[in-house]
């Protein structure tokens, strides 16, 4: 479009339909294509709202290497004991079959954004009119001293859904009377933010049971965290004089370890580990980097449509695009997704384009039903995804609260899952 | 969407409006009257025990789904932890339409539509309570004072953009109508879910996600919702 669609979708959305012919009409091929890369939160989403709600008018492929998709939000309670890990597990059947996505079990491994080409590691080629990058994230290297991905199984990060996950709960389960499990928490931003302190508790909950002088022992680089006076409350309630987490005041940001040796030094100072869960920082999945619309270690986009600053045909959603104030969750992903099929079905259908609404919950759970949330809606504006009004749960709240909070995140994953893969 | 779908609305605008903080409660001897429409289920008074439905003695004031040794619906159970507190305005909005406040309540009563009425009965009720004393002011007989223009209830929805908005609704509420620790909205009556919205909006719902959900949305968004899921199969 050659006006300014930003302003213009804002000011005027009931006569956006009326004005808009079809303005990116597939030229000469048929149907427009859109490409979706990554089939997670954010990318599964937008393929089924694509498709579903395009009724057929969008040639829509997803390409994602895994046949079985094991979220990552929930792999916590996996390790505590409340799921089992088939399920956690998803495959992309539906999307096929009933929405006609064309899934393709594949890595991609090029873009070529003069072309509109995405290339496959099996060797062939997709024409896109739209792109959508929904990757996850990466590892930072060299953000741990003495870490890569080499020794990922001797310190796993369990921070991507499945084996990395099955793996540290072995670990866990596998430690010496009195061991100890360690974690080095990632800087910000990073995926799932209460991520690493809902672990904390998770892995405390199995410890209690089955070693309970096991320590447990966090070297973060933050000064603080997620939910932290929630998880600070529920540590001291139910795993007390078991957690030890050294914040950045402490030198909890100056760290090392040793795979072979099973050690980790923090500022200074070696411990013996028994289990180390590495979690290092982050950045965005490899692909949005090889698009070129990463600007460091994410993808800035527009918050309006989550259009990247770098090329308005490529999309980036979720953990690896950069937008403002939104938490990088899977919540998160699957909302920023609904908003990009949206203006993409827009954009290549001349369908009406709804203003952008986002919005974010996350739970976590801290011990057998009690569990804690935060969340937040929020609004496009010309520089971010801007947060509008949010809520967090509150200390000393009663059992019954914490009860039905942990039985609304079991709904939520029922939601959400039906909502990414149909 | 229909004026006739909105109709509760405007009656319970029309109450809440009127129901100053100062407004004295209703005459309880018509509200005696009223009452017999309920004590096929629900007995008040010396003795009274839980029935079909809970018993009604100390009922302002109670938290819903409040009373021990009463099965309650899983809706009601809900409403009570996220905080639903039997006073007048939400007695009001419960016996006005019980399922447009308690989604999935077990009592299978269509509802009090003379805001009269319920205004009788709960002063009827309010007698076999004993706290607090100082009624009418003080919570829980205070009620706050919301308006809805009649402009606001003849928005005609676009059910388009409700489509687009439901998609909102579908990250939690699980779109096969499953209810495990979410409630169910699919095959909602139109009219129930607009009160809903409003109630949430107005915080006379109380879960801090629906209130945080509902707070943002426009009168023309809550239209367009409720034209979409009316169309609904």
């Amino acid at each position: 479009m050659t006006f300014n669609r930003r302003k213009f979708i804002k000011t005027s959305v009931v006569t956006a339909a009326a004005l808009s012919a079809p303005a990116v009409l597939a030229d000469g091929h048929g149907k427009p294509r859109v490409v979706v890369i990554g089939g997670g939160a954010g990318g599964a989403t937008a393929a089924r709202y694509l498709a579903k709600d395009s009724k057929g008018a969008l040639d829509v492929t997803l390409v994602e290497p895994s046949r079985s998709y094991y979220t990552c939000f929930f792999s916590n309670l996996y390790i505590g004991g409340f799921r089992t890990i088939d399920s956690l597990a998803h495959s992309y059947g539906t999307l096929a079959a009933e929405y006609g996505v064309n899934v393709v079990h594949d890595w991609a491994v090029d873009v070529d954004r003069d072309a509109k080409t995405v290339t496959l590691a099996g060797g062939s080629t997709l024409s896109y009119d739209k792109l959508v990058l929904s990757p996850g994230i990466d590892f930072v290297d060299g953000a741990v001293e003495g870490w890569d991905l080499s020794t990922q199984n001797a310190m796993p990060h369990a921070y991507k859904g499945g084996s990395q996950t099955e793996l540290l709960k072995a670990q866990i389960e596998a430690m010496p009377e009195g061991g100890t499990y360690a974690m080095v928490a990632p800087p910000n931003p990073y995926r799932c933010p209460p991520g690493p302190y809902e672990r904390v508790s998770m892995v405390a909950h199995v410890l209690k049971a089955k070693n309970p002088t096991a320590k447990i022992l966090i070297a973060d680089p933050k000064e603080k965290f997620s939910k932290m006076a929630l998880f600070q409350e529920g540590w001291g309630d139910n795993y007390a004089g078991m957690i030890d987490w050294i914040g950045s005041d402490f030198g909890g940001g100056d760290v090392s370890v040793d795979p072979a040796n099973m050690t980790l030094t923090i500022d200074g100072e070696e411990t013996p580990v028994d289990v180390c869960n590495v979690i290092p920082a982050m950045k965005a999945g490899k692909i949005a980097d090889m698009a070129g619309v990463t600007d460091g270690n994410w993808a800035p986009v527009n918050a309006i449509d989550m259009s990247t600053k770098a090329d308005a045909d490529v999309y980036v959603l979720g953990d690896a695009s950069q937008q403002g104030d939104m938490p990088k969750s899977g919540f998160s992903a699957n909302s920023q997704a609904k908003v990009c099929a949206n203006a993409i079905r827009g954009a290549l259908t001349g369908s009406k384009v709804f203003p952008a609404k986002f919005s974010n919950t996350c739970w976590s759970l801290i011990d057998t039903d009690n569990g804690v949330k935060v969340g937040a809606t929020y609004e496009a504006t010309d520089e971010k995804i801007a947060k509008v009004d949010g809520f967090i749960s509150a200390t000393g709240e009663d059992g019954a609260t914490r009860k039905a909070t942990y039985e609304e995140s079991i709904g939520w994953y029922a939601g959400i899952t039906s909502d990414m893969f149909g | 969407m229909t004026l006739k779908g909105l109709a509760p609305i405007a009656l319970l605008a029309g109450l809440v409006a009127s129901a100053s903080l100062a407004e004295p409660l209703g005459d309880a001897r018509a509200g005696e009257a009223v009452f017999r429409k309920c004590k096929s289920c629900h007995q008040v008074g010396d003795g009274a025990s839980n029935r079909v439905g809970p018993h009604l003695n100390g009922v302002f004031g109670r938290r819903a789904g409040g009373l021990e040794g009463f099965a309650y619906s899983k809706s009601m159970t809900r409403a009570g932890v996220d905080g639903t507190i039997w006073e007048v305005r939400t007695l009001d909005a419960f016996l006005e339409n019980p399922k447009s406040l308690v989604s999935g309540t077990k009592m299978n009563f269509r509802g009090l539509k003379s805001a009269e009425d319920r205004s009788n009965v709960i002063a009827y009720l309010r007698d076999f309570s004993d706290n607090p004393a100082n009624i009418p002011e003080a919570s829980p007989t205070a009620t706050p004072e919301v308006t809805l223009s009649p402009e606001v209830l003849a928005l005609v929805g676009d059910p388009e953009y409700g489509e687009y908005l439901s998609s909102d609704c579908l990250t939690c509420h699980q779109s096969d109508g499953g209810d495990a620790g979410i409630p169910s909205i699919t095959n909602w009556p139109e009219e129930d879910f607009v009160l809903a919205m409003h109630a949430y909006r107005q915080k006379l719902r109380p879960h801090p996600v629906m209130q945080m959900m509902a707070g943002r949305l426009s009168d023309e968004e809550i239209a367009a919702l409720a034209a979409y899921f009316k169309d609904l199969e």
